[in-house]
This record gives structure tokens, sequence and C-alpha cells, in this order.
């Protein structure tokens, strides 16, 4: 077998491969995405992006019934998009294995929430796999197609930032062959949800838990490795690398299915033992399930529950004492908190939305950096769709004169995820809201994607884009203005018209992202500041460009003055237009 | 905790890259018959925040952290980003850092200032230290791109590996039109120190 260093979401996309996986569908979202990403090398499967995660699913749905192998990914969040397809399928089971991935992200590096998806396993009763390091992650990818068809259910197959951005040694092994060919195959007993089917399939859900927690029992992904001493671990996933090191000679019970547990096994186990714990990352999902059994354990009572774990915080955690190192760093470090790119649109419409006063329902993606200072111009941001739909809600409360500053805003991935919806809805109940969508081609904060919007497929073949204006035509708005963002003077005289409207108004904003690979972002000559002009008012700091930086004491006053680092300036000229002094100059110019 | 497995930090910020030294990392160990693993953070982090990869290995790795406190080397891209990670070092261990700054958001904006001297306060409690003018170097290898593997090149020197495995783990991540001038890189690094 060869042998290649993998990262767990490489590892992912390596074992469809192997499993002989035909279609795969996702929307990205950290740390899922790179899994589709890395599916498009093998060439047998049809790859693409969904414009969210519940369509996804259901094309994955869709290939299953066709008698082929599928898979649908996304981030923990995206789960709770898709989770109404899930659940019906759960009855309805599968003809070609289907496995769902699902990536949580204990921590919060890239999520609004740290939900733990393992509760979705029980709550829609699906088993649930938890590979630990890569090579697991593509065994047990492999593993889940078969327990997927021997047991007639969608299997979920989890991962975390840790196990997905993680890299590890991995043995690739050879496809499997003889895999049925897809075909047409009616069966409406089983593929159509009525009443009358779907209390026909109900018991053999519940059916389906009880065998595959017997089989469980006798599985390799269950396994005991005993250790020297009489304390025993139940862990999995993740946490079981953290607890290696920090047990080196406890008996480990490493459950690579985390739903439905094996209980007579965990029976056996901890009657082995003298005293045992549970190391799971978030919830007491395991040991909720043990302690239900009768069994005393360690857990949660001295574990966080709250961020992920490491090896130095479990040791804390249970002797009570805080890590102590030799080396310490004493002052106060200036933080490094992300920003938008130079030359990005999304700066000159939220700073345009500042200085107008606006009331910002915001949404997810690189412009929720928006929120942050000095450009402070977000006002809200829940999840997915919620800006437009969270504008239509707060307008109808609002008084008269407050009402006109509400601005819904999200980017044209998130218009196309879920926030269509929002915006007929804003639209048919007649909202005063302006509606702002920030057009930049791409799905900008998880990596530039393409979308419906861009032209592209995730292979980079050629798509019918979307046409945001006629969409939002037909969807009822009278209203639509199209702007390009950089120029400050057409962006607000635009989106002062538009709030001052008593009827449902859009704004696109235009601008090809920064980061587009195509060659369509527009560089054009750097700037610099004229040091004999630039009084060191600081206006242009406020606008967060990281090409932007304060010189303290420069300047003949000695008050500082801004400069350009010419290595990140686009000329995008946002700044030229913010500053009241004509301190920027072109450097080809003048 | 399992003595045997060692670790380095990598730490920069957002968009310089080191993940891609990370991959080169991991695969020199893989290389030179180690187990291996590596742990950073994608995502939001990339719009020029701190960033920070852990690569651990030895006979059986299992997490793929390192605990605080351990690491053999601080691997550092950034002198800020570098101090900020110091308590991850181990006593006696060595700090590779490339001479730079950048200053952070705060700073840029002058509402916040870059720490003075960093090297200096670096220097105050690590014994070994390594600054390398990785700009400069790489702008002597023909491409200022071929900073993070002039650092790579420093980084050598503190690690117990054949030259040759290094140009093998070179050829398998840098694209073959910009290999020679990273090989070029790589020399100028290990000569550093
Ligand atoms: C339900 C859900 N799926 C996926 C994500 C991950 N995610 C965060 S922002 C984003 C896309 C943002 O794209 P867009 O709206 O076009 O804005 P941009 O980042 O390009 O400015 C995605 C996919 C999420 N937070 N929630």
């Amino acid at each position: 077998m060869e042998k290649t260093i993998l990262s767990g979401n490489e590892a992912i996309a390596r074992g469809a491969y192997e499993a002989g996986v035909r279609v795969a569908s996702a929307y990205p979202g950290t740390p899922s995405t790179e899994i589709l990403e890395n599916i498009t090398q093998y060439k047998g499967i049809d790859s693409s992006w969904a414009p969210n995660e519940k369509v996804a699913l259901e094309v994955a749905i869709g290939a299953s019934f066709g008698g082929a192998r599928s898979m649908a990914t996304m981030k923990h969040v995206g789960l709770n998009v898709a989770a109404d397809p899930l659940f019906t399928l759960s009855y309805i089971g599968v003809r070609g294995g289907l496995v769902l991935v699902v990536a949580d992200d204990p921590e919060m590096h890239s999520s609004q929430d740290e939900q733990d998806s393992r509760n979705y396993a029980k709550f829609a009763k699906v088993p649930m796999l938890e590979p630990s390091d890569s090579d697991e992650a593509r065994l047990f990818t492999r593993i889940a197609y078969e327990i997927s068809e021997q047991f007639d259910t969608p299997v979920l197959l989890r991962s975390t930032t840790r196990l997905s951005h993680g890299k590890s040694i991995v043995n690739l092994d050879d496809p499997v062959t003889g895999l049925p060919e897809p075909s047409l195959k009616r069966d409406p007993s089983k593929l159509v949800m009525l009443p009358a089917n779907a209390r026909q399939r109900h018991p053999l859900v519940e059916k389906r838990i009880v065998d595959l927690e017997k089989w469980a029992c006798d599985q390799t992904f269950n396994r005991v490795e005993t250790g020297e001493s009489k304390v025993g671990v139940i862990t999995s996933g993740i946490a079981y690398q953290y607890a290696k090191e920090v047990f080196p000679d406890a008996s480990v019970l490493k459950l690579g299915m985390v739903y439905p547990l094996p209980k007579q096994m965990i029976r056996d186990f901890a009657e082995s033992v003298d005293k045992l714990y549970i190391i799971e990352e978030l919830d007491p999902f395991i040991e909720e399930a043990v302690r239900a059994m009768g069994i005393e354990v360690i857990g949660k009572d001295l574990l966080p529950v709250c961020g992920e774990l490491t090896p130095e915080r479990i040791e804390s955690a249970l002797s009570g004492k805080p890590v102590d190192t030799d080396y310490k760093v004493k002052e106060e470090l200036p933080g490094r908190p992300p920003m938008l790119c130079p030359g990005c649109g999304h700066r000159g419409l939220f700073h345009t939305l500042k200085q107008l006063g606006a009331f910002v329902t915001g949404d997810i993606g690189c412009y929720t950096l928006a929120a942050l200072p000095p450009l402070g111009a977000m006002d809200s941001c829940v999840c997915m769709g919620a800006g437009f739909s969270n504008a239509t809600g707060i307008a109808k409360v609002l008084p008269e004169n407050e009402r006109q500053k509400v601005v819904g805003v999200m980017g044209d991935s998130t218009f196309l995820h879920t926030g269509v919806n929002s915006l007929m809805d804003l639209v048919y109940n007649n909202s005063t809201a302006t509606a702002v969508i920030l057009d930049n081609s791409a799905t900008g904060m998880t990596g530039r994607q393409d979308n419906p919007a861009t032209g592209y497929t995730l292979k980079g073949g050629d798509a019918p884009a979307v046409d945001l204006e006629n969409l939002c035509q037909a969807l009822g708005v009278k209203h639509i203005r199209v702007i390009d963002p950089n120029d400050l003077d057409l962006t607000k005289k635009a989106l002062q018209e538009m709030m001052a409207l008593a009827e449902p108004s859009v704004v696109i904003a235009r601008r090809v992202c920064m980061l587009e690979r195509r060659g369509n972002a527009e560089r054009t000559t750097p700037l610099f500041v004229l040091e004999d002009k630039c009084v060191g008012c600081r206006s242009c700091l406020k606008i967060s460009c990281p090409a932007i930086e304060w010189r303290e004491g420069a300047g003949e006053k000695g008050k500082g003055q801004a400069v350009v680092n010419a290595l990140l300036c686009t000329g995008c000229k946002v700044c030229e237009q913010v500053c009241n002094f004509d301190a920027f100059g072109e450097i080809d110019g003048e | 905790m399992a003595n045997n497995v060692k670790g380095i930090l990598l730490t920069g910020v957002g968009g310089q890259g080191t993940l891609l030294a990370s991959e080169v990392l991991s695969e020199v160990l893989m290389l030179a018959g180690f187990d291996v693993k590596k742990s950073e953070i994608h995502g939001m982090s990339q719009r020029g925040g701190s960033v920070t990869s852990h690569v651990r290995w030895g006979e059986k790795v299992f997490s793929p952290l390192i605990p605080e406190g351990t690491a053999d080397i601080l691997f550092g891209f950034e002198l800020l980003e570098t101090y900020r990670s110091l308590s991850m070092l181990r006593k006696g261990g060595a700090v590779v850092v490339n001479d730079l700054k950048i200053a952070p958001g705060p700073v840029a904006t002058g509402t916040e200032t870059y720490p003075e001297d960093i090297p200096g306060k670096l220097k105050a409690q690590v014994d070994d230290v390594l600054l390398v003018d990785g700009m400069e170097k790489a702008h002597q290898a023909g491409n200022y791109r071929t900073v993070n593997t002039v650092l790579l090149g420093a980084l050598s020197n503190r690690m117990e590996i054949a030259e040759e495995l290094w140009h093998k783990a070179l050829e398998a991540q840098v694209p073959e039109k910009f290999l020679q001038e990273n090989l070029k890189a790589f020399a100028l690094g290990r000569k550093a120190a």
C-alpha cells in the first residue's frame, strides 16, 4: 500500500474515491470546504457546488435513489439547513450508499457557534462515525458506505477542525469494484414519504438502531486498547489523540462509531477498570449515555464543555492546576484581527453606510469583518440569509424616522444560499428596508469558491450566471441600483435614494473579489501619500485598509502621517476619496 | 506525555505562505521515516490574521497539537507573531525567526504600538535565537517570493535531517519552474547560521 501524507479533508475525498462514490455535492463552509475541492481530482466522481446545504444533500439523495453511492459535505451549521431532508431520509434509507460528512468547529476558529453535530445522529436516528486521524478518515469513509447499504440508512461522518485541517500519514487502498450500475427503479412505499408509508418505515428505523448497536460491539472501529493501569478512558475522534497523551498507561475504549453506542462493550469495559474517564469535545454526548446506563464516570464535571480540548487543557482541568511554561511574555501585545483585503469592494460600501448612520442587519461572509473597528459598520449578524429578513422584521416595529435607517446586507453567495427567500418576504410584505447585495462574484470567506452567480462550476467549467438584477425584478423589486462600491459618491447617492423610499429597494454593489484567480480583479497603480499635503487627520485610517499605515511623529509638525505600503496597495482609490486634503497621489502621476 | 516526540510551531501572518512551508516540513519528516502530524487553521484567519501551524514527529505521534511549553523550535515568519507564541517553546529550545515586522491592524491605524526590539527580547530569554534576513536572501536567490524557502534553509540547521531529503521535499512541493530559485534560496538560508 502506498503511503502519503494527507489532511483529514483530503483523506475523506480519497475515501470517497476508494468507496466508488459517483456523485458529491456540497456548499462550502470551513472546515469542510476542501473535501469537494479535492474530490474534483477523481475523474469518476461528478462533483459540484450546490447553492446551499439542503440542496447538496437532496442532490446526493437523488443519486442514491438512482443506485449510486453519493456524498454531501458541509460545516456544522450547514447541517441545520440540511436537517429537513436528513430527518426524512432516515425513514427512507438508501438505495446506493449515502454519506453526509459534517465538520464541526470546536473553538469557533471560523464559525458563529460550536454546536455538536453528534446530537443530530441521535435526533435523526442515523449512525455516526468519527475518525481520529487522516488514515481513519479515509477508512471510515469506506466503511460508512458499507454500513449505509447493509443497514439501509444514511450515515453521518463527523469531522472537526483539527481533523479536517490536520495532516497525518495515510495508507492508500485500491478502489472497490463490482458496484451495481445505476438505473431507474421504482419503489414508492420506500421513496414516497406519505404518512401511510412513513408509519411503516418508522418501526424499521427504531429496529435499525437496536441492530446497529449490537453489531457495533463486534466491529474493529470500536476497540479496546488494554493498558497497564486500572484507569479507563472512553473517547473518540481527535479527543482520542489527546487522551493518549494525557493517559499513556490507561486502558482506552476508542469509539469509531459514536451513535449508536456499543452498550455491552461499554459495560464490559467499565467493569474492567477502577476509575473511568470520558474524554470528549463539546457536549457530554457519550457521557450522558454512559451515565444513563448507571455507570459512574469522570467527565464534564471537570472538563470544559466550551471550546476545543488540547492535551494541556485536559491535564489542567483534571489536576486543577494551570499549565506552567518556561518562557512567558509579560507585556500586553497588539492583537492581529483579520481585515478586508486591500482593494476589497466591501470597504467603500460599509464606509458609506456608516456615514449615513444606517442600522445594518448584516450576514455572514468576508463583509462581517466590517463589524470590527475602525469600520464598525454592522449591527447584527445571525446566520446565512438572515440579513434581509432581520431587516424586514426590525423595520416593522420601528417608528417612521428610524425605519428608513434599516439596511440589510449580504454577499452574492449568501443571497443565493437562502437570501432569495428573505428578499422574497421583504418584497411580498412590502418592507421599507433597503437590501444590499455585495456582488463580488465569489464565495469569498471560505477561500473564493464559485457559486451560481459567478459563471463557473466547481470543476472550472462554464455555467450560466444568475442575473441578479433580473432575479430581483422577478421577485417584484421595482427600485434597483447597481453601483461600484469603490465610487464613494455614487454609492452614497444610491444608498440615500433607496433608503429614503418607502418601498422595497435593492442596491447591488458590484466589484470583483480581490482573490479572484482568473485575472478579473482590477489592480491599478499603487498610490502614495504626498508628505506636504498630509496633515495627519487620520480620516484614511477609518477605512481599515491593510495597505495604509500610520507613522507616528512624521510630517512637518510631527503630528504623524499616513503612508501607503506599495506592495499591498491595489490602487482602488477609496482612501483618496475620503481624504479632504488631496494627500494621495498615483505613483506614476505627478 | 510521550517524550520522544518533537514539535515545531510555525507562526506568521495570514497570506505569508506559512502553509506551504509547513507542507515542505511535514514532507521532509515523512521522507526521513517518521510518523508526522500537523495541524493548522484555515478560514477567517487567512485575511491577514495571526496564523500558527503545529508540526510534530517521532516514532508514533498521537496529538497533532504541541502542548504549550514543549515546542523544540519556534519557527517564526514575523517578529510579533513569534514573540506572541514564546510560551509554546520548551526550556533549551531554539527560535528561528524572520527579521520582519508586519504591522497588525491596530498598529497600522495608530491605536496601538508595535513592541520595541523583539529580537532583543527574544534573546534576553532564549539562548538559541537565529535571526534570519529572509527578504534580503530571497532577493539574492532571484525572487522575493522565496523567503519561506530561505527560512526553511535556516531551520534545517537546527534539525538532523540529510540535506538531500530537504531537496526531495522541495521537489515534491514546489512547482517545477520555481524549483531552481527555491533550491538556491534554501542553500542561502542554510548558510545563514
Ligand atoms: C449555513 C452556513 N453554511 C456555510 C457557512 C460558511 N460561510 C460563511 S460565509 C460564506 C460565504 C460568503 O460568501 P458571500 O456571501 O458571497 O460573501 P463574501 O465572503 O464573498 O464577501 C460561507 C459559505 C455558514 N456560515 N453557514
